[in-house]
């Protein structure tokens, strides 16, 4: 079993809940649903506003008010910010591929030998790599940048890709360590007296009945990388600038008027992948999230 | 066993990134950041020695001052509001109400988004004139004023709302985890005991869920460290310097001013917080192991 701060809780709320009272309007119940209900109000404004706004036209922002929904609903922004933005998509894309993938198969690598194979020092350097994860990206931000350009790569879409797996690989390594510790170790040696050695164990018998860890990295590493704004500007130089950076470029470095629904229309473009997974997968993403949250 | 003794070798390359990883990019970068922070490095990095003087030159700076400030009292904000609200949110939800699928997709949602995208929405609607405050002054109270965002005093507190709207949901979602562990029992026996639902959450069941609160604590307080995306999207820094924070004190020296040795120290200065808060876990942890 894992034994650090960082263990996903488990996130199950299916269990039965704590109140089993009978439902009956008391003051006390109309309370709770009205703190929830003002609560989910709060939660909800912003996303609203983005949406409502984003179908507006510039006459009808000035003119009204920001809560109030669209008199004549155009989808002229959303062009206007598509055609901002699409390249920031697709660099988005290219960078988010690469970075789910190699650092998901590095994390189960790690995790299987940290949990199985248990060589002389792992643990200790396992112990840093956590421990790095809490550590601001500042502190390591400019020898990285200095080494990447002194290797060639810096301003490209290797240079970023490698920057999010150096630092997703304190959570991704976490996660396959603490499922594996979960597999039964018995199954392991079976493997090794039939003859099969690191990688084939690793192969043929740990990453199939690694599916559901797996689904739970993606999540996790497809959000986070999108979401990234301070690598991406940093790293993956003008031409890979991914859609966050390409975001903050467009609204906030304008000069002028500023066209508020296409800026709405623009940021929900950048939040639709992150808020895809995040409604279809549910729980799936709650997993991820508890584990994940060291990011950020 | 001899069987087992064959290709010791390969675990050992299979975490050959992962070691390096660790000793070059962490470890590597971190010491590097350090040596730098007692030179006189400009624009490029420098072994030009001067000692402590970047951090005497840091705490001369207002600039840096003010931002540790700010990072003071959004952390202070923003770690118990989150922890409140996240703390209420889960107990209410916790009372068999109807919707709860619903409820936890919509407070959770916002941790999905980035900051980048959120911080500008929140920037509008903040924006005096056109959000909130137009919307308000509208309705008939045209001396009502919420202008927090361009206040030299009250700007970080937008940050903090704005913040404490994305990370609540997730001290929500670990505090329920939480909470749904706690055995039903407890409940039953403290109603027979006559024991108001409020004293039991707060009396009983709170300190039972110590290592959540603790772990959430702990999320929080790196997040509060590495503020960065928020204070870009909504603010700048602004206005003037107002909502300057060290994690973008530290980059404007890095990547604008060229002030690579000032940067370092700053970046240091930062690390010790961290390290603070990982000592006691990392003992904690250790004693654990023993024991």
């Amino acid at each position: 079993m894992s034994d650090t701060a960082l263990q996903a809780a488990p996130m199950t709320f299916d269990t039965a809940p704590a109140a089993r009272r009978k439902r009956r309007l008391s003051p006390a119940r109309i309370g709770v649903y009205a703190f929830l209900f003002s609560a989910a109000l709060y939660f909800l404004l912003p996303l609203y506003v983005m949406i409502i706004t984003s179908f507006k036209s510039m006459d009808e922002i000035r003119s009204g008010n920001v809560f109030a929904l669209p008199l004549f609903a155009t989808v002229e922004p959303w062009q206007n910010a598509w055609r901002q933005v699409s390249g920031g998509f697709w660099n988005s894309v290219a960078i988010t591929v690469p970075s789910t993938i190699i650092p998901i198969l590095l994390g189960a690598i790690n995790g299987y030998a940290l949990s199985f194979w248990k060589p002389r020092g792992a643990n200790l350097l396992f112990g840093v790599l956590l421990a790095g994860a809490f550590i601001p990206v500042q502190v390591m931000i400019y020898p990285l940048v200095w080494m990447m350009a002194r290797a060639g790569v810096f301003g490209s879409l290797p240079a970023i890709v490698l920057v999010h797996v150096i630092f997703g690989m304190p959570i991704m390594t976490l996660l396959f360590r603490n499922y594996y510790a979960s597999v039964p170790h018995e199954l392991f040696q079976a493997a090794r007296i039939d003859g099969g050695g690191f990688w084939r164990i690793f192969g043929q018998v740990m990453l199939p009945m690694s599916l559901p860890i797996i689904v739970v990295a993606a999540i996790m590493q497809v959000t986070g990388v999108w979401n990234d704004y301070i690598l991406g500007l940093v790293f993956a130089g003008r031409d890979n600038a991914p859609m966050t950076v390409q975001l903050n470029n467009v609204i906030n470095t304008t000069t002028g008027t500023r066209l508020y629904n296409v800026n709405m229309a623009a940021t929900i473009l950048t939040a639709a992948v992150p808020l895809a997974i995040y409604f279809f997968s549910g729980r799936w993403f709650v997993r991820g999230i508890a584990a994940g949250a060291v990011k950020g | 066993m001899p069987a087992f003794r064959v290709n010791k070798v390969t675990p050992h390359i299979a975490l050959l990134p992962m070691a390096l990883t660790v000793l070059v990019a962490y470890i590597g970068a971190a010491l590097w950041t350090f040596k730098t922070s007692f030179t006189a490095s400009r624009t490029f990095a420098s072994d030009n020695f001067i000692g402590a003087a970047q951090y005497v030159r840091l705490f001369d700076n207002e600039r840096w001052l003010l931002s540790l400030h700010n990072l003071a009292v959004y952390g202070v904000c923003f770690i118990i509001a989150c922890m409140v609200l996240g703390f209420l949110l889960a107990a209410f939800i916790d009372q068999n109400v109807s919707g709860e699928g619903f409820l936890r997709t919509v407070f959770l949602y916002p941790y999905a988004m980035s900051f980048i995208a959120t911080g500008l929405v929140w920037q509008w609607m903040l924006a005096p004139g056109a959000g909130i405050e137009g919307a308000v002054q509208s309705l008939g109270f045209t001396s009502f004023r919420f202008d927090w965002i361009i206040d030299q005093e009250l700007v970080i507190y937008t940050i903090v709302i704005a913040a404490v709207w994305q990370a609540s949901g997730l001290v929500m979602a670990m505090m329920l985890a939480g909470l749904r562990g706690v055995d039903p029992e407890i409940y039953k026996a403290a109603r027979l005991d006559g024991i108001p639902a409020w004293r039991v959450y707060l009396q009983i069941v709170l300190p039972m869920l110590g290592p959540t609160v603790a772990t959430v604590f702990l999320l929080l307080c790196t997040a509060v460290v590495k503020l960065y995306d928020a204070v870009v999207a909504m603010t700048g820094g602004g206005p003037g310097t107002a909502s300057e924070v060290p994690a973008k004190f530290i980059m404007d020296h890095l990547f604008l001013r060229s002030n690579i040795g000032l940067a370092s120290a700053g970046a240091v200065t930062l690390l010790i917080p961290v390290l603070a808060l990982l000592a006691p876990y990392a003992y904690a942890r250790s004693r654990r192991k023993r024991a």
